[in-house]
């Protein structure tokens, strides 16, 4: 019961990117995951990698508002990272073996599917923002990302107003809404 | 109002920064103003997706942050492998390939011997046992020779520095670097060879044979002897005149002797077209002597008498000397050989002329 409630309060931490929760799954997760990639054909790195692209799994699965795994956070993650390590092995073709379970797993496709598309879109956005270039990468991060005031963004940008600033920081919003929304377009059809 | 305050109102109105007065009028002027709700709904989305975009950004490097805070700490074993935990892995992630590998190698080890082995002769025992019985007579005549060698040995030591020369001849020089011509019939079946006049005797060496024309070349091999300078005598590629004077040194015996005659016949015996005939008398030893004329040319080489017949001798003409040497200089190894066409010492009477030649005549020793 106390384990529940425990694993439940790290969950709502999680969804909030609290630090100590963030934490302490990593670290009663970690070692589990690496062990399982180093002795399936893996390095560090790529368990490094592997684990966490299932946290940020996890992390969307309770940002979403779902706290019930139905399972342990252990067994939810070992599952993630399985499927994850099976598919980069195949990608890589490099030998796939079949890996034996001294875990046990749950099905979790749904959710990495749903991974994936969002994961594709954030890489896509990352992108976009990159090609943009200075300023405007910095202006939008800080005034979107960072939710910064405009007068601090001006007064740290350099602009002599936030009017110039907010001038600079619209023409920047124009060019990535247009590739956001080309691409927004394609990827969902008529939109 | 321009775009950017539009942009900026649908901002703060998605953000619900609008206080209630602003809220209801710019409600107002978006159900009237169909491009403002468009840019309501359009903004409200990219606004979304750029704030998740921003938490995904935040938790991604909140958990780089993490990692490294627990690698650090120690509380997980992420920390770069090393040392032994280095080479279980690599071994852990080779191992396959290795075993693969290995297999691999193992099998086309046996394959390769299997097929060595049909296809190698199955009368190899047979050839095993021949090359053994060729090997034990190889054996057998090593140690023959073996034993010959030191027959041989035994005579050499023996003799050593006296060899005794039973049989000999003359030869007199035709190369300053020590080559002499003499008869082939002198140095036939010749063990060991040694040449011998007023400037010393030095051991020589048989390095070509001609039994037809009778001419046999040597070449001096001695650490004492030294190159001469030059040589007085010229070798005559023309044959000789009849009636011409000429003179021969030679060694019959154990001092140089000296001849004198004329050319009687520009054949040899029995009308050999090879030699000519002198008026002259020769003895044993006198093989191999040169005849000179009044110029100080070599017109030949005396060979032979006839029996029965005193006064008389024959003579091998010069001129094949040139045919000799030009087979002996097919061998790259004496290319080098040059025969004197020019005499020193034409003009001279014979015996200023002897005593000019008489350095380069030779006693031949064989044995």
């Amino acid at each position: 019961m106390k384990q529940e409630i425990n694993e439940r309060e790290l969950l709502q931490g999680l969804a909030v990117n609290d630090k100590k929760a963030v934490e302490s799954i990593y670290k009663e997760n970690y070692n589990m995951v690496q062990s399982l990639i180093i002795n399936n054909n893996g390095s560090a790195d790529d368990a490094k990698d592997i684990f966490q692209e299932a946290m940020i799994v996890l992390y969307e699965k309770v940002r979403s508002g779902s706290f019930e795994l139905n399972c342990l956070i252990k067994t939810y993650l070992y599952s993630v990272c399985k499927r994850l390590w099976l598919k980069r092995l195949q990608h890589m073709s490099r030998y796939a073996p079949p890996i034996e379970d001294p875990e046990s797993t749950v099905s979790v496709d749904d959710e990495l599917e749903e991974h994936e598309k969002r994961d594709a879109e954030f890489e896509m956005m990352n992108k976009a923002i990159s090609s943009l270039g200075e300023p405007c990468k910095s202006l939008l991060e800080a005034y979107y990302l960072q939710k910064q005031n405009m007068q601090v963004i001006a007064a740290s940008f350099g602009y002599t107003n936030s009017d110039n600033a907010k001038n600079q920081k619209y023409k920047c919003l124009m060019r990535l809404k247009k590739i956001f929304f080309a691409h927004y377009k394609n990827e969902n059809g008529n939109g | 109002m321009g775009d950017i305050k539009v942009l900026e109102a649908v901002e703060r109105y998605i953000r619900g920064e609008m206080n209630p007065d602003e809220r209801l009028h710019f409600e107002n002027l978006r159900k009237s103003n169909g491009e403002i709700d468009q840019l309501v709904v359009e903004h409200t989305l990219f606004l979304q997706q750029m704030n998740r975009f921003g938490e995904w950004k935040k938790f991604r490097s909140s958990l780089q942050e993490v990692h490294t805070d627990l690698t650090e700490q120690g509380k997980i074993n992420s920390a770069r492998l090393t040392g032994k935990a280095k080479v279980v892995y690599l071994w852990k992630r080779y191992k396959r390939v290795a075993a693969i590998a290995a297999s691999i190698a193992g099998i086309t080890t046996l394959t390769i011997s299997a097929l060595v082995w049909t296809i190698t002769p199955k009368t190899a025992t047979d050839e095993l046992q021949q090359l053994k019985g060729k090997i034990n007579s190889i054996e057998h005549t090593t140690k023959e020779q073996g034993k010959e060698i030191n027959n041989v040995k035994n005579k050499i030591s023996h003799t050593d520095n006296t060899i005794t020369y039973t049989t000999g001849g003359t030869g007199f020089i035709i190369d300053t670097k020590g080559y002499l011509v003499t008869n082939y019939h002198v140095v036939e079946g010749a063990k060991n060879i040694a040449v011998q006049n007023s400037r010393g005797e030095y051991t020589a060496r048989l390095v070509f044979a001609d039994s037809e024309k009778d001419i046999a070349i040597l070449k001096i091999e001695d650490e004492s002897f030294k190159p001469y300078n030059s040589i007085p005598y010229a070798i005559s590629r023309s044959e000789g005149k009849l009636a011409e004077p000429i003179f021969t040194l030679g060694y019959p015996r154990n001092e140089v002797v000296y001849g004198q005659g004329y050319l009687s016949s520009k054949t040899g015996y029995k009308g050999d077209t090879l030699s000519c005939q002198l008026e002259l008398t020769a003895n044993q030893g006198n093989s191999g002597s040169p005849i000179l004329n009044k110029k100080g040319e070599v017109i030949g080489i005396l060979n032979g008498r006839q029996k029965n017949a005193e006064g008389f001798s024959f003579a091998i003409q010069g001129k094949h000397i040139y045919k000799v040497l030009e087979e002996l200089k097919k061998d790259t190894t004496y290319q080098r050989i040059k025969l004197n066409s020019r005499s020193s010492i034409a003009g001279l009477d014979f015996q200023q002329q002897v005593e000019k030649v008489e350095d380069y005549v030779y006693m031949v020793k064989v044995n």
